[in-house]
């Protein structure tokens, strides 16, 4: 259900590592959750964050939720096709449907996120 | 994201409608509202938003509350505690109305049908139910009346959509083209007795349908098989509030309370002074002569980002209260919603602020409703 070549956290996002960056997105289960996503603003590229910290904003129709930072780290790209097609994330949350890189600054914050396994027991799935 | 709410209320008090099964087996998530367990969508907001603009679309109202009104003193009483006129209610029509506190704000905003002489049915808010039925009581005092909670007796289901009529005809012998907007017949529905009314929450033509409890599964099978050729799907609450929206009309709880009047609100056609004394007529009276401080007007924003109930609002930099509605607009594919503004703010054309986590974002009040049909 959820693939198994990346990290993810109890707030819903996932975090895809090789090499030093990261990248970063939703999951199904909470594109699921939210419905049609309308509007996603995104982090400005270059800002450092800390793990937890906002990194963006999504809106579906029937709600607003704040993306949280998995990793501390600084914005390396966006995910530019977003901005004109933000329903990519409901149609591929954990491919095309990214939503930003990050450099990671502590390498070690990966080791708490849960796997695949652990996330999808926490949904239920 | 933030944790998502949990799908099922550990609360023993959370009620289930008679269609709640149907419901799970069509994919609908179930979320809590109003103390029920309702479904918020099916196979998406969108979707079904749009299918009923274009098509139709079914929804399970059976949260609703429906309370009866008889005896002798029925007229003299509503038209003691509703501001609209009930004496123009003839029998077969139903009346758009407030039930209005003694300072000409709303307990509830409800539908009043007339059933026979000395005979009424109101439909209320499923969140107010309670309230306004010992509302109802205390204010039945001094009335030949008997009030009496009939909700766990009706379901209700919403047939809306341009196609809804010939999609619901087939299962009714009431000669649907010949019930009017805001009128009802009492007839059958799939063989089981029912009110067909001309009514809706979406801005499009369509039917509610109210039957016994135990019906309610038949006739929703029966509907939902003579609407697929037509395209109709189910619809839930995340649906009915885009639709609603999109066609102006108040949702208790946000656009109206018990805080705001019913001529603030812009409703000042359910507001019939020259009928004579009911509650609240006084002050009402008082903002019809001298203009009431702030309006409910309907909004667009130009950025992206979605105003939502409770943003504040600024004009001219001043805070000026703030969002009650606030939506993408699934048909005009623009960010709508509803705020109180100054009488000096209301005008279509005038722009104004509103903050969306913490950003002022350019907003500019529209002519309402934001969508009507083309009849």
């Amino acid at each position: 259900m959820f693939p198994d070549d990346r990290r993810y956290t109890k707030e819903h996002e996932w975090v895809l590592v090789s090499g030093g960056a990261a990248k970063i997105g939703i999951t199904d289960f909470a594109q699921g959750e939210l419905g049609d996503i309308v509007f996603v603003e995104l982090p400005a590229v270059g800002k450092s964050v800390a793990q937890g910290d906002v990194l963006g904003t999504i809106e579906s129709v029937k709600a607003v939720s704040e993306v949280y930072a998995p990793v501390s780290g600084t914005v390396t790209a966006v995910n530019a096709l977003l901005a004109e097609k933000p329903e990519t994330i409901n149609s591929d949350p954990h491919g095309a449907g990214w939503i930003c890189a990050l450099s990671v600054a502590t390498p070690s914050e990966l080791d708490a996120l849960m796997d695949a396994g652990a996330y999808a027991a926490l949904t239920g799935r | 994201m933030a944790p998502f709410a949990r799908r099922i209320s550990l609360s023993a008090e959370i009620k289930k409608t008679p269609l709640h099964g149907i419901h799970v087996e069509e994919g609908g998530r179930m979320v809590p509202f109003a103390g029920w367990e309702m479904p918020v969508q099916y196979s998406g907001v969108l979707d079904e938003h749009t299918a009923v603009r274009t098509r139709a679309g079914m929804f399970d109202v059976s949260h609703m509350g429906e309370v009866e009104v008889r005896g002798p003193g029925a007229l003299d009483y509503l038209q003691h505690v509703t501001s609209n006129d009930v004496s123009r209610l003839t029998p077969g029509r139903v009346q758009y109305s407030a039930l209005t506190t003694p300072k000409g704000t709303f307990v509830d905003d409800l539908l009043v049908y007339r059933m026979f002489e000395g005979d009424y049915l109101l439909v209320i808010n499923a969140a107010n139910t309670p309230k306004d039925l010992a509302w109802l009581r205390t204010h039945a005092q001094g009335f030949d009346v008997r009030v009496e909670d009939v909700s766990d007796r009706y379901f209700q289901i919403a047939v809306q959509g341009p196609r809804a009529q010939e999609i619901l005809q087939p299962l009714t012998p009431a000669v649907l083209p010949g019930i009017k907007y805001y009128a009802f017949e009492r007839s059958k529905v799939a063989g089981v007795p029912a009110l067909v009314s001309r009514t809706g929450y979406t801005g499009e033509d369509g039917f509610e349908i109210y039957g016994p409890w135990s019906e309610a599964e038949a006739i929703w099978r029966a509907l939902r098989e003579a609407g697929k050729p037509a395209g109709m799907i189910p619809a839930g609450l995340g649906a009915r509030d885009t639709l609603r929206l999109e066609a102006k009309m108040a949702l208790y709880g946000n656009d109206i309370d018990d805080t705001t009047t019913v001529y603030e609100a812009d409703l000042g056609w359910i507001v019939k002074l020259e009928k004579g004394e009911f509650l609240g007529r006084a002050p009402l009276a008082l903002q019809k002569a001298e203009g009431t401080a702030r309006k409910l007007v309907g909004f667009e924003t130009e950025g992206r980002a979605v105003a939502r109930h409770g943003h504040p609002v600024l004009v001219e930099g001043v805070p000026s209260g703030s969002v009650t509605s606030g939506s993408f607009s699934p048909t005009l594919k623009k960010n709508i919603g509803l705020a109180y503004l100054p009488p000096g703010a209301a005008e279509p054309g005038t722009r104004f602020e509103v903050e969306i986590r913490g950003r002022r974002e350019r907003a500019v009040v529209v002519p309402t409703p934001f969508y009507k049909r083309s009849r």
